[in-house]
């Protein structure tokens, strides 16, 4: 463990070189394993996700990187039989550890899922559901939060006019788009997108990424992406995941250039996967 | 060169006879299907259309203001179903009282908590059982739990044996209508950092409101017309009464003894209540369809 460990350091040496700037994990990996009922389903996982930055995680399906994502924010602890070992530190401290609360830990990580899932709700109340969980605001000040939310789901536009109707009469680029406001709602500092545009049409996949690219400016954004032109456009950090280890992982314009691995050549090329 | 072609072509029109064959033994195979089906859905709705053409017009008759305004009467006498109406109404409304909120929290535990446990699916089976026991053996139940230690028929009695029957119904209904309920959208409200219990109570319930509501309904339309366990239970009266520790008269029980007492007056009462009931139970049932329905709309 403690050599992928060390192999994972110059890389991230390399990195701050190409970027020409230190960037500052916001979230690392660290020997991080992943079993569902006895099955291994991650191996020794180290990785640094870069403060405000749009890290990518690709590979084939079955590879392990959406079960990677969710051990971020811990939501695969609600089904039975699953257990991650290892450190998953959110700055400094390890977010594993069952005293670290899951109400904390999610205020900083969000998630936005594959498929869009509006909650049955007014799309105002949607935005509004999350925040009073974790804050007593009045209506004005409420009102103002939405709209912030909204606007930086970059769906205000779009829907300000119908803030009382139900969330679901909206279409599933734009439900998607309200599933990241209401993510960005809370304030988090790590926002987790898992596969975000594979249920949605280029139009609004094209929304999105542009949406990614203008968040990143405020928060910390891991991608799970099956569609590698995707993480080329939206990512500043590419990881390469093969059957449930982490391949390669780089600045995402030297992993689609020049990858060092034979493997991760292979998949970037279509080669395989 | 000729006799490839011609052999080729041979083959062709073979395949082509022998795929004409199978299309042909497949259409036959259809026809006979369809008439089956047909036929049984007709015997099926045959019999359903001559009941109710009978209900309907036997009840029809002694359907009058009375009915609304005066008590159940003694033989060879006028009168109406004003005890009996309020008591089903009365006795139903207990039932689901009782059998709504317990109904939902167990579904909701089966559905939200002991998903995938060896517990949870051993309630679930038992529950599937009670589902269909025979509704006297419930009558019997509360007669031996409540009625023998108390000394007397009563109103709570018969609300608590309809209870018993309305529960599953709703434990059933509540339980498969959150498990429709996406776990994506779970996943969703669980990752804003809500617990569980609020993501249950806020999200999951409004999701699956119709669907419940539905069981509950249906749950209603079952216990109103049902008569063996209200007959050791509830009991019957001939009076008005609305008293809970008393006995109470109900619809289906008049229906019973008074469609087999040798009075035309009585006999005609029986055919009113009747209609009654199966035109309240078609409503309910109208209602049931319109709320799912309407769902299904407003999610497409």
């Amino acid at each position: 463990m403690n050599d992928s460990r060390l192999a994972v350091v110059p890389t991230a040496a390399k990195q701050e070189s190409a970027v020409g700037a230190a960037v500052a994990p916001k979230m690392s990996a660290r020997g991080l394993s992943f079993s569902y009922n006895g099955n291994e389903a991650l191996r020794g996982i180290n990785l640094d996700i870069a403060e405000r930055r749009v890290t990518a995680l690709i590979g084939p399906s079955g590879c392990g990187k959406s079960t990677l994502l969710r051990i971020f924010n811990r939501i695969y602890s609600i089904y039975p039989g699953l257990e991650a070992r290892g450190e998953v530190l959110l700055d400094g401290e390890n977010i594993l550890d069952p005293r670290y609360s899951l109400n904390r830990l999610r205020s900083k990580v969000g998630m936005v899922f594959q498929k869009p899932v509006p909650f049955p709700m007014s799309i105002h109340d949607n935005i509004a559901y999350g925040i009073r969980h974790y804050e007593k605001l009045s209506r004005a000040e409420m009102d103002v939060r939405v709209e912030q939310a909204l606007r930086q789901g970059a769906l205000w536009d779009e829907v300000k006019d119908k803030l009382k109707r139900s969330a679901l009469g909206l279409s599933g680029g734009q439900q998607q788009r309200l599933c990241i406001a209401r993510a960005v709602a809370l304030k988090p500092e790590v926002i987790l997108l898992d596969e975000p545009t594979s249920a949605l049409d280029p139009i609004a996949t094209g929304k999105i990424e542009q949406l990614v690219a203008d968040l990143k400016s405020e928060f910390t954004i891991a991608i799970v992406t099956h569609n590698m032109q995707q993480a080329a456009r939206v990512s500043d950090f590419t990881a390469f995941m093969y059957l449930g280890e982490l391949v390669e992982f780089g600045v995402t314009q030297t992993m689609f250039t020049n990858p060092s691995k034979k493997q991760t050549e292979d998949y970037i090329t279509g080669r395989f996967g | 060169m000729n006799a490839q072609i011609g052999m080729a072509s041979a083959a062709v029109a073979k395949r082509s006879t022998v795929a004409q064959g199978l299309y042909r033994r497949r259409s036959a195979v259809n026809i006979i299907a369809l008439v089956f089906s047909g036929l049984a859905t007709l015997i099926g709705l045959f019999f359903l259309a001559w009941i109710l053409w009978t209900t309907l017009s036997k009840g029809i008759s002694a359907l009058n203001i009375n009915l609304f305004t005066k008590m159940t009467p003694p033989p060879g006498e006028q009168g109406g179903l004003l005890n009996a109406i309020v008591g089903t109404v009365c006795l139903s409304f207990m039932g689901i009282a009782i059998a709504t909120p317990i109904g939902i929290a167990a579904g909701t535990y089966l559905a939200e908590y002991a998903k995938l446990k060896p517990f949870g699916e051993a309630i679930r089976f038992v529950n599937d059982i009670l589902l269909s026991a025979p509704s006297i053996v419930l009558g019997m139940f509360v007669y031996t739990l409540i009625v023998l230690p108390t000394g007397k028929y009563s109103a709570l009695a018969g609300g608590i044996a309809l209870a018993l029957i309305a529960l599953p119904v709703i434990v059933r209904t509540s339980d498969e209508m959150l498990r429709l309920v996406p776990g994506a959208m779970r996943e969703a409200a669980l990752s804003l950092g809500v617990p569980q219990w609020k993501v249950t109570l806020q999200v999951l319930y409004r999701s699956a409101l119709p669907g419940i509501i539905t069981g509950v309904l249906l749950a209603l339309a079952r216990i109103t017309g049902e008569t063996a366990p209200l007959l050791f239970t509830a009991f019957g009266n001939l009076y008005w009464s609305i008293n809970p520790t008393k006995p109470i008269a109900s619809l289906p029980v008049v229906v019973y003894q008074y469609a087999q007492a040798p009075d035309e007056g009585w006999n005609a009462l029986a055919w009113a209540g009747a209609l009654l009931i199966t035109l309240f139970v078609l409503l309910l049932s109208i209602l049931a369809r319109g709320i799912l329905l309407r769902n299904k709309v407003s999610n497409e």
